[in-house]
């Protein structure tokens, strides 16, 4: 990381835990809106969350291997998570499954080499009565078929040309461009 | 709405915040007396009479004291407090409030889900707009001294942290792993002060009981269990949805409203459930009968039982905290012991060992996640044991 | 239940899932409702409220088996060996962190029990690479001897075989094999909670848990302080100290070399308990006659050094002392910490680099002997000093990271060789086929076969305080200890009292003895000055001394503070038998104090062996050109961000 970007997000982190609290219950939401922020939490905010905190950098690290929407690892700029619970699994997921892997070229548990797309199973999301779900970094989409995947990738896609690096309100972009994209496809559709 | 509605306590037509206009006017004592006759017990799946429980937090001695929204809700097949608190957030923050009141508490929180993130902004404008009509913040409708405020804490993606001190452990930024008990959060909760944790439907059931009066609620369903019970449905059938049904109604009636008629089994109460066979269809959804935090999930006569018991288990052995060793390993080895049965490589023997285990994972685990994780699995085992043995061999 | 008490989970470092509340027993037992009536097994007993059911029933002599829980860490409940069936309750409740307030009925080996901990145990089996015959923790370990307790003659789980993560050699003092690992957690409670070094943590979840560091890095590159408190704790060989037998016997075997061995005093009193000896035997005389047997060439006592880190460091202190109170320089930087501890230095280095100019730069004993040895010893004896090899045996792990440390060259070779741990040197003997505790006694070698009991109890906390504090008393007030403290028995400085904090005034000053003239004039400027003193052992006790220090507390008006990195000090090193306790540590020290009472000379300036050295080698004095190049160093300040 250079050094102008080391201070810039050490700044950021500084105002971030100044505003939830420098106590170890402001852990998580601080940590939650690095995570939207970044995409992912670096070593570097891992340790700078910790100093704010007076944690050791390795409960930060613990923390975030723990919850499965905090990632200590970069993923892609787009995070697709399948459901994979029972109620989805009845509805074909595996159908959706394999049209994302064909896709996107890769398996799940892998990002894509442009660094745009990462799959990954997920446990209930608790839209079971409209599965098979399909979370777009926050944003979710129920009843997802093998030709819903395509005009979601799609999306993602063309916000990826208009957005292509995550933003502070990238949770906002993201979910709100999506739907629309979305929902103007299947208009035409 | 993907509610349907019945003979409805949560969504019938009601004067809003009629329970809290109520509590206003009541000593804290009546509150909770009311909570109490009318039988309440916790719709998160566990079944603790609400009354008592805010008997001791209300009895425990500190300035500060927490009512905690538990709105984790990630049992499989579990989706009812998404829809109330999509539709029916007014009758939630009300329920807290009264809970708030009652305790002699001044905060609140709502643990919601990560995967509920889309329903916070909802969330908080409920909160900002009751707060301008007087119904959340300082003086209460005008009640000096009846302070209680609200704010939403995001989940981030682990269903153990449903579990209440696992809860309160992610609230105070660690990892959702529970904690030993006694003590026990109504005495010693978020930040060592007494903590109220309670489920998003009770809250909202509670507001109910003060509105309609606890003879009132107590009339509807079985001494057990009174009161209504949302049922989240999902699976083989026509009309998956959220239900509104009287405590102690039949598998074999709800099956009817719903379209799965056809069922060869249906699974109460998510994957720490048990899955009922169609022989059994006229047990009762209560808490002394089948019991469930809302989820029934319905199996059509062609599923494979044995791949509904991996997907179970694959879902415990990543979710389980990893902290005690029952669960831990428990459930890792019951998913070998499935993968066995797969392959049609698994001794009777072998199968009795983890049938054994599983009664020991029940007994020995630190907490319900991991004394509930092998119900599927041996419930299963044993009303689908010849389905799972053709295998055996061929 | 409104006597409860806690600590403030804001600031508190482990997580309480792994801490039950401690109900506190009131203080008056014969208070109404401050005591509880439990039955186990049939037997009544009235306990106070809040104790747990394991103690509860030690105190009838009920046995109950544990894993996760250590007398020395908070209890968590977590490996689930210790339930018992509890009247009333549908499920098990783990006895290590059940604490009772109210009646209890419970019994502990019921067969819905007995089924549960074979269970648990064969879980623990089936996650464990069990690798006993080459494991270092076979016979002593304490999943081994459960799988015996619960009589598991089949993995009926399985077996792992299959590795899964690649053993960590990286550290120069810790071995992790996270293979053998069965997440009972006391590491990390051992790390963040008794030392507050917060290296390892449980990440991940569910059957993907794991044991790991920052980013799993190695340990290596993490701020690990080398303590090995954790390997003391750890109840199988996933955790060990870097083994350098092999080598050693390498050495031992080669007639081209001559292999001298220093021991440290905290071994003595603790090796014997590798060979069934209660905690507390010393062998001190034993162990030089097992030593020789093994081969060692010459066989010295650490304590030689011990002594003569007291001069070096004392008369540093005094310098500083000089330099503050007469100077008037600021920077004279005291307190002046003692520095004879590698863990300890390196916490400082890691966590408060800020104060490296507090620390004394006199070498540890270890580090001392060894340039001794390849300068002074080599030209005594006309040896090449490439041919010497020096092993230190020490309480220790950090001791290996110590003798590795770059700057630790200054005879012009690596002045130590080896540093080599009680444990080890007990499987040594146990090769070599030696039965220690029924040895014939032997003498130390010459020339530093002298020592003083002063140099003995640096073993134990508040032992290097005692030893300086002698030697500085007598130097600066021309009196005999004794005239101030019976049999020159410091008590105030003794115990096991995380921090202790003494003051002693100085009514009268003598003249200045000949070793010191050429330093100061008179000791007149510390005529009715009050010397303050500190002890602190274990890192955590350490945080608050430094942390009082950094807010300008009491602690920061000290002169002198004496750290250690290991709870207890050096009896309780990292490199010391298992299992410890605090029962075991106050027998292996009451083993060190007994022996400081057997020596004729009890303090460091008048060790002649010592005061020889100065003589004929060490010509300049306490602290002059020849000891600050070989027996005084420097330090690094490491900071604590992993790259």
């Amino acid at each position: 990381m250079l050094v102008l970007e080391r201070e810039g997000l050490g700044r950021r982190i500084d105002e971030i835990c100044a505003r939830h609290g420098r106590n170890r219950s402001a852990l998580l939401p601080i940590l939650q809106e690095l995570q939207e922020a970044q995409g992912w939490v670096s070593d570097f905010a891992m340790q700078e969350v910790a100093r704010h905190l007076g944690i050791h950098p390795v409960e930060v690290y613990s923390v975030v291997t723990f919850y499965a929407f905090l990632n200590s690892e970069r993923k892609g700029r787009f995070v697709l998570r399948l459901c994979r619970t029972i109620s989805c699994d009845m509805r074909d997921k595996d159908r959706v499954a394999r049209q994302l892997e064909q896709e996107l070229g890769i398996a799940f548990g892998q990002t894509t080499a442009d660094g745009r797309f990462t799959l990954e199973w997920t446990n209930c999301m608790g839209m079971c009565d409209q599965g098979p779900a399909l979370m777009v970094n926050k944003q979710i989409f129920t009843q997802v078929s093998p030709q819903g995947v395509h005009t979601i990738l799609e999306a993602c896609r063309r916000i990826y040309g208009l957005y292509p690096e995550r933003s502070e309100d990238d949770a906002l972009v993201s979910a709100g461009a999506l739907q629309v994209a979305v929902e103007s496809q299947e208009a035409h559709a | 709405m993907s509610l349907k509605d019945h003979s409805s306590i949560l969504f019938r037509e009601s004067r809003p915040d009629e329970g809290l206009r109520k509590a206003v006017g009541m000593k804290r004592v009546d509150i909770i007396t009311a909570v109490r006759e009318s039988g309440l017990k916790g719709r998160g799946g566990a079944g603790f009479p609400t009354g008592v429980k805010w008997n001791f937090a209300a009895l425990a001695q500190d300035t500060v004291k927490y009512v905690v929204c538990n709105a984790d809700e990630g049992e499989p097949g579990t989706f009812k407090d998404r829809v109330l608190l999509s539709e029916k957030a007014d009758l939630v923050l009300e329920g807290m409030a009264i809970a708030g009141r009652a305790i002699g508490a001044r905060e609140g929180i709502i643990y919601l889900r990560g995967e509920y993130d889309f329903m916070r902004r909802h969330l908080e404008q409920v909160i900002a707009s009751r707060e301008a009509a007087h119904l959340l913040g300082e003086s209460i409708l005008g009640l000096d001294g009846f302070d209680f405020t609200v704010r939403v804490h995001m989940g981030a993606g682990a269903y153990v942290c449903g579990e209440e001190t696992a809860l309160i452990e992610s609230l105070e930024g660690h990892r959702g792993e529970p904690r030993n008990r006694p003590p026990f959060p109504v005495n010693t909760g978020y930040l060592g002060h007494p903590t109220c944790v309670n489920n998003v439907e009770t809250l909202a059931l509670a507001a109910r009981v003060i509105a309609l009066g606890a003879e009132a609620f107590a009339k509807v369903g079985p001494a057990s269990s009174t009161g209504t019970k949302l049922f989240s449905v999902s699976g083989d059938c026509a009309r998956p949805g959220v239900y509104e049904f009287p405590m102690g109604i039949s598998i074999e009636d709800l099956l009817r409203e719903v379209g799965g008629e056809e069922a060869k089994a249906v699974q109460v109460g998510g994957a720490s459930g048990t899955c009922v066979p169609r022989k059994a269809f006229t047990r009762r959804l209560a808490f002394d009968d089948a019991s469930t935090g809302g989820s029934i999930i319905v199996f059509g006569p062609g599923r494979d039982m044995l791949r509904v018991a991996r997907n179970f288990m694959e879902f415990f052995d990543e979710e389980s905290c990893g902290q005690c060793t029952p669960c831990r390993s428990g459930n890792r080895v019951l998913l070998e012991g499935i993968g066995k049965l797969e392959q049609g490589c698994c001794s009777l023997s072998h199968l009795q060992e983890l049938q054994a285990l599983g009664e020991t994972m029940q007994l020995a685990s630190k907490c319900g996640l991991g004394q509930s994780s092998p119900n599927a699995f041996l419930s299963i085992v044993e009303h689908f044991k010849d389905e799972i043995l053709a295998r055996q061999g061929a | 239940m409104n006597t409860e008490s806690r600590m403030n989970p804001d600031t508190s470092r482990a997580p309480v899932s792994q801490k039950p509340q401690v109900v506190n027993a009131r203080a008056d037992e014969n208070a109404v409702g401050a005591q509880v009536r439990v039955s186990i097994d049939g037997q009544e007993i009235k306990v106070p409220l809040g104790t747990t059911i394991l103690d509860a029933a030690k105190r009838l002599g009920v046995h109950i088996p544990t894993l996760c829980h250590h007398a020395d860490l908070c209890s968590a409940g977590l490996c689930r060996v210790c339930v018992v069936e509890v009247e009333g309750q549908r499920a098990l409740q783990a006895s290590c962190a059940y604490p009772i307030t109210s009646p209890l009925t419970i019994k502990t080996h019921t067969r819905k029990v007995r089924n549960a901990r074979r269970h648990i145990v064969d879980l623990m089996l089936s996650e464990h690479v069990g690798e006993c015959y080459t494991c270092s923790r076979s016979n002593n370990c304490e999943l081994q001897s459960l799988a015996k307790e619960m009589g598991v003659v089949n993995f009926r789980f399985g077996q792992r075989t299959e590795r899964r993560h690649q053993t960590d050699t990286s550290s120069h003092s810790v071995v992790r094999n996270m293979d053998k690992c069965v997440l009972c957690r006391r590491c990390v409670r051992t790390c963040i909670d008794l030392q507050e070094v917060g290296v390892l943590e449980a990440c991940h979840r569910g059957s993907e848990t794991t044991i790991e560091t920052f980013r799993d890095k190695p340990l290596g590159e993490v701020v690990c302080i080398n303590c090995g408190q954790c390997i003391n704790r750890c109840p199988t060989g996933a955790l060990r100290a870097n083994d350098p037998t092999e080598e050693i016997w390498r050495h031992i075997d080669n007639p081209g070399k001559h292999v001298v061995i220093q021991t440290a005093p905290a071994p003595r009193a603790a090796i014997g308990e590798c060979f069934g000896c209660a905690p507390g035997t010393p062998m001190t005389f034993e162990m030089n006659s097992a030593l020789r047997l093994c081969g060692f060439d010459k066989v010295f006592d650490t304590n030689f050094t011990a002594d003569l880190t007291i001069l070096e460091e004392g008369t540093e202190l005094l310098l500083r002392l000089h330099r503050a109170l007469v100077q008037g320089d600021r920077e004279a930087a005291l307190p002046q910490f003692t520095s004879c501890s590698p863990g300890w230095v390196k916490y400082l280095e890691h966590f408060y680099p800020d104060y490296i100019p507090n620390l004394s730069s006199a070498k540890s004993p270890q580090q001392m002997f060894g340039a001794v040895i390849k300068t002074y010893y080599a030209q005594l004896h006309e040896l090449d000093p490439k041919d010497i090899v020096t092993v230190a045996l020490m309480p220790c792990s950090a001791k290996k990271f110590e003798c590795n440390r770059p700057e630790m060259v200054d005879s012009g070779f690596k002045d130590v060789d080896y540093g080599l741990t009680t444990r080890e040197l007990a499987q040594m003997f146990k090769e070599a086929g030696i039965d220690l505790p029924n040895l014939p006694h032997s003498d130390f070698d010459d020339p530093f076969g002298s020592a003083t009991g002063s140099g003995v109890i640096f073993g134990a906390t508040g032992g290097v305080m005692e030893a300086a504090l002698r030697t500085v008393i007598e130097v600066v007030c021309g009196v005999q200890v004794e005239n101030l403290f019976d049999h020159a028995d410091i008590i105030p400085v003794r115990g096991f009292d995380g921090i202790r904090y003494v003051e002693l005034p100085i009514r009268e000053v003598g003249p200045v003895i000949p070793m010191f003239k050429h330093l100061v004039g008179d000791w007149d400027w510390l005529k009715g000055a009050t010397l303050k003193v500190a002890v602190a052992h274990g890192t955590a006790n350490a945080k608050k001394v430094m942390d009082d220090i950094k807010a300008g507390g009491r602690f920061s008006e000290c002169h002198f503070i004496e750290f250690m990195g290991c709870p207890g000090g050096c009896i309780g090193g990292g490199g010391q038998p298992i299992p410890t306790s605090p029962e075991i540590r106050a027998a292996r020290a009451k083993a060190i104090y007994g022996e400081d009472r057997s020596y004729k000379i009890r303090k460091s300036h008048e060790n002649p062996a010592v005061l020889e050295l100065y003589e004929k080698f060490l010509k300049e004095g306490p602290c002059g050109h020849l000891s600050h190049k070989l027996l005084h160093t420097h330090y690094t300040a490491r900071g604590a961000f992993m790259a």
